[in-house]
């Protein structure tokens, strides 16, 4: 079935999921519809020395998911999460057994590699910051795979035992959404018929710490970090780190038919562009992500007016929530006032890239289950944002259209645009 | 797919600096391969390397860019100055969104990373640099790059370890496809520091030779790892519709076919993904293992690698079926860079219808399956190039370049 730019057909026929508050696809929407939130005083490591102690960690168990002594050993945790995830996903979507390696692909996006091991190796080897020449001795003999983060694409290329199109799309905050644009052009343009694709952030570390406390990216809200990411609200000072992963079996539409799948979405568009303004900063009028949304909804057979919620970038900073309320006025004009708009990141923080991997779930499941996750901690909505963000309780509403956007360092402005399986049977 | 033509270079190697030097250097022979001078790698295994030579980032960019940058994004950023100018091509003069930038990164920003992370070890988490944030992270080349010219429109980065040259270039010329018509893409890398340098012993691919001129010997029975190197090249490739409106003055080279395989886990006994990744290549190119000129081999350099690939080369194109080349024999492998050189070095090949040589190799490996090019570069007609880059995990990648507009 070929769509308007004579491509194929994408769709997602399975989720596996590693979050706060939620490890496995069912707990993580449960989380998400009640408005719980997964934020807490970092306990992975003594955080006490820096200005931001929050965090939203998984509460991962690495030995209960399945994984060996050696990988629990060997992996970064990066690595850990997206293969937990990938195997969720691929039970999920009941492909196993009906892939041709040849035609089986493996995207994954991730913004911080293995900067947990870097960090760690990093503190052995140079006696913790003594030694400029560090240790050749004390070195462990995984370094490379930490160095190079297109091992963690590797491990899941065996896992699945694909032998298609394989690699790690790293584009900093928006490496989730751009890493599935990637995996499903490749299936559109014909050079495989099922990806594996998502995005795997485990960066809660000392590094990441200390460069988001340096430039108050994070916020300082120690005292209280239940409600520490107050997207869209007044108070809001900054976002918390989060971590995890969220995994997906695309595969080509006439593929997931024949063999029967479940059909969650289809992936109808996605584009990006770029500020080319400062690697950090965002300019007030939202203009490339807003460019960004008009194309992937044109991509899409779209318009603004069809779109049924967005799942939002919503990071709990000043400059982003204000950008990101900018952007969707000038893409979708009057619309922007009536459509539901909510940010998951109020209640599992900012996991870097894997977070819009995460979000593209929840924008999945909000077609699957008819229910728009809220934006939690929104008690005090900022006058300046002044659009529908679903404020702390879930609404139930039918979702043919989510449009999920991303903004992040480097410039980088992405959409993707999920449409309901009937849409893409229409 | 429409074929892409590439309009412009930029390229900083060991063996030379802007297109013109590296071609120069390139025919004669001339190997940047030394031992590190930038740190003391006497402690290492190794400690043979391919430095970019009088690099002096003060005198060839604006100050405020130097606190805020590692080594290898000013590199990047050089490479792409040199590019844009011999594209004859200013992003500002063109409609938003008309121009994107794709770069290949295989660790970050290594030199810089390390020394935060001696800051933050060291000294405590107040110390740690305020650009650390983005100067490390894998697609900061693209964002420096979008940045200094004003670059709006579809970007990304790609890791593939070193075989992402190639991979960044088939990633901007799907993004020509989807409506920005011009585009920056490659590879420009460099971990030469004493950090990046240890981890990159640690893919147990070094050569530990102490001899710059035997360290790197793809193809040859003294073949003993490889020699990291830094640098890379980035081109400037455009819709050719759009290229033609603008005028620009330039025709390298177009983009005909690409492919990227994987190989199945090791130890399956199954074959590698590299020829499989050369015939898809040459499918979508439309063409024939005949109408291939020259190869540019990824060139391994660790015994079992080569001769898989001279194999596969065998395989596609018969014994000795087409020459082979390795000039990278000259500058030691850039991690993501050396494929984008690679591509930089098959379209200088198809100007001017010579194929450079791969230096020092004495005792050629696997002179019954693949007619490698040693000693003195080959002038014979060339129409149609294949660059072949792979990366460690199982990454393939090729290329098929063909002279002029397709």
């Amino acid at each position: 079935m070929p769509n308007r730019h004579g491509g194929r057909r994408v769709v997602v026929t399975g989720i596996g999921v590693i979050a706060p508050g939620g490890i496995g696809t069912k707990q993580y929407w449960d989380l998400l519809c009640a408005g719980r939130t997964a934020t807490r005083t970092i306990s992975l490591f003594d955080a006490s020395p820096f200005r931001s102690r929050v965090a939203a960690e998984a509460d991962f168990d690495a030995v209960a998911s399945g994984l060996s002594r050696r990988q629990i050993r060997t992996w970064d945790r990066t690595t850990q999460f997206a293969v937990v995830a990938a195997r969720e996903a691929l039970a999920d979507s009941g492909v196993l057994g009906e892939l041709d390696p040849y035609r089986t692909g493996v995207m994954v996006g991730t913004a911080c590699g293995m900067t947990q091991s870097l960090d760690s190796e990093y503190a052995v080897v140079s006696d913790e910051g003594k030694k400029w020449l560090v240790d050749e001795a004390h070195a462990s003999p995984y370094l490379y795979d930490y160095f190079a983060p297109s091992s963690m694409a590797a491990e899941l290329a065996w896992l699945v035992e694909a032998q298609g199109p394989v690699g790690v799309v790293s584009t900093g905050c928006t490496s989730g959404i751009d890493v599935l644009g990637h995996a499903a052009d490749l299936i559109a343009e014909g050079a495989a018929d099922v990806l594996v694709s998502g995005a795997s952030d485990a960066a809660i570390s000392p590094i990441t710490v200390a460069c988001f406390d340096a430039i108050r990216a994070t916020t300082p809200r120690n005292d209280d970090p239940g409600t520490a990411s107050r997207p869209f609200d007044r108070t809001r000072n900054g976002f918390a780190l989060g971590e995890g992963a969220a995994i997906f079996v695309l595969e080509e539409y006439g593929h997931a038919r024949r063999r029967g799948a479940h059909v969650y979405a289809e992936i109808a568009g996605h584009a990006t562009r770029a500020n080319a303004f400062s690697m950090t900063g965002l300019r007030s009028d939202g203009r490339e992500l807003a460019e960004a949304i008009t194309t992937a909804l044109d991509r899409a057979r779209v318009r603004p007016g069809d779109i049924d919620y967005i799942n939002a970038h919503g990071s709990s900073t000043k400059q982003n929530d204000l950008h990101e309320t900018m952007a969707y006025k000038h893409s979708l004009g009057a619309h922007a006032y009536t459509t539901p708009i909510s940010s998951i990141k109020s209640m599992i923080g900012h996991s870097l890239g894997a977070i819009c991997s995460l979000e593209v779930a929840a924008s999945v499941l909000a077609i699957e289950q008819s229910v728009i996750p809220p934006t939690a901690n929104l008690h005090e909505p900022d006058p300046d944002c002044d659009l529908d963000y679903v404020p702390l309780t879930a609404r139930e509403q039918r979702s043919d259209v989510v449009l999920s956007v991303a903004s992040g360092f480097g410039g980088f402005q992405s959409a993707i645009v999920l449409t309901a399986p009937d849409r893409a049977a229409a | 797919m429409t074929a892409p033509v590439v309009t412009g270079l930029g390229v900083l190697s060991p063996n030379g600096s802007g297109v013109d030097d590296f071609w120069a250097a390139t025919l004669a022979g001339h190997s940047g391969v030394a031992p590190l001078t930038r740190f003391d790698a006497s402690g290492y295994p190794s400690g043979i390397g391919g430095e970019v030579k009088d690099f002096d980032a003060a005198e060839l960019l604006p100050g405020r860019l130097l606190p805020q940058t590692d080594h290898m994004t000013r590199l990047a950023l050089v490479t792409a100055e040199q590019c844009l100018a011999d594209a004859d091509l200013d992003p500002r003069e063109l409609p938003d969104f008309a121009v994107g930038v794709v770069t290949a990164a295989s660790a970050g920003g290594m030199e810089f990373g390390q020394r935060e992370l001696e800051a933050l070890w060291g000294r405590g988490g107040a110390y740690v640099s305020a650009y650390q944030a983005f100067a490390w992270f894998y697609p900061v080349n693209t964002g420096q790059i979008s940045i200094r010219h004003g670059m709006r429109g579809a970007s990304s980065a790609i890791v593939t370890e070193q075989a992402g040259g190639l991979d960044a270039v088939a990633k901007a010329r799907r993004h020509i496809d989807h409506g920005t018509p011009h585009m920056v893409a490659g590879g420009v890398d460099s971990a030469l520091c004493p950090w990046g340098w240890l981890c990159m012993s640690r893919s147990g691919r070094v050569s530990t030779s102490t001899d710059p001129n035997r360290a790197y010997l793809p193809f040859d029975v003294e073949a003993s790892g490889y020699v990291p190197g830094e640098g890379g090249a980035l081109l400037v490739l455009e819709d050719p519709r759009a290229a033609d409106r603008r005028g620009a003055p330039k025709r390298y080279g177009s983009v005909l076919g690409y492919a990227s395989t994987f190989d199945p886990r090791p130890g399956s006994g199954r074959e590698p993904g590299l020829r499989r990744a050369v015939e898809l290549a040459l499918d979508q190119a439309e063409l024939a293992p005949g109408d291939v000129d020259v190869v540019f081999a990824d060139a391994s350099g660790v015994p079992e690698l080569d001769r898989q690939e001279a194999l596969a080369l065998a395989a596609v194109f018969g014994t000795r079926g087409v020459p082979v080349t390795a000039p990278k024999t000259m500058t030691g492998r850039l991690l993501a860079g050396g494929a984008s050189l690679d591509l930089a070095a098959a379209l200088l090949a198809l100007r001017d219808q010579v194929v450079p040589p791969t230096v020092n190799i004495t005792h050629p490996a696997h002179g019954e399956l693949i007619d490698l090019v040693t000693d003195q570069p080959r002038e014979l007609p060339l129409t149609h190039a294949l660059v072949l880059a792979r990366g460690l995990g199982g990454f393939n990648s090729a290329m098929v370049l063909c002279q002029g507009e397709d």
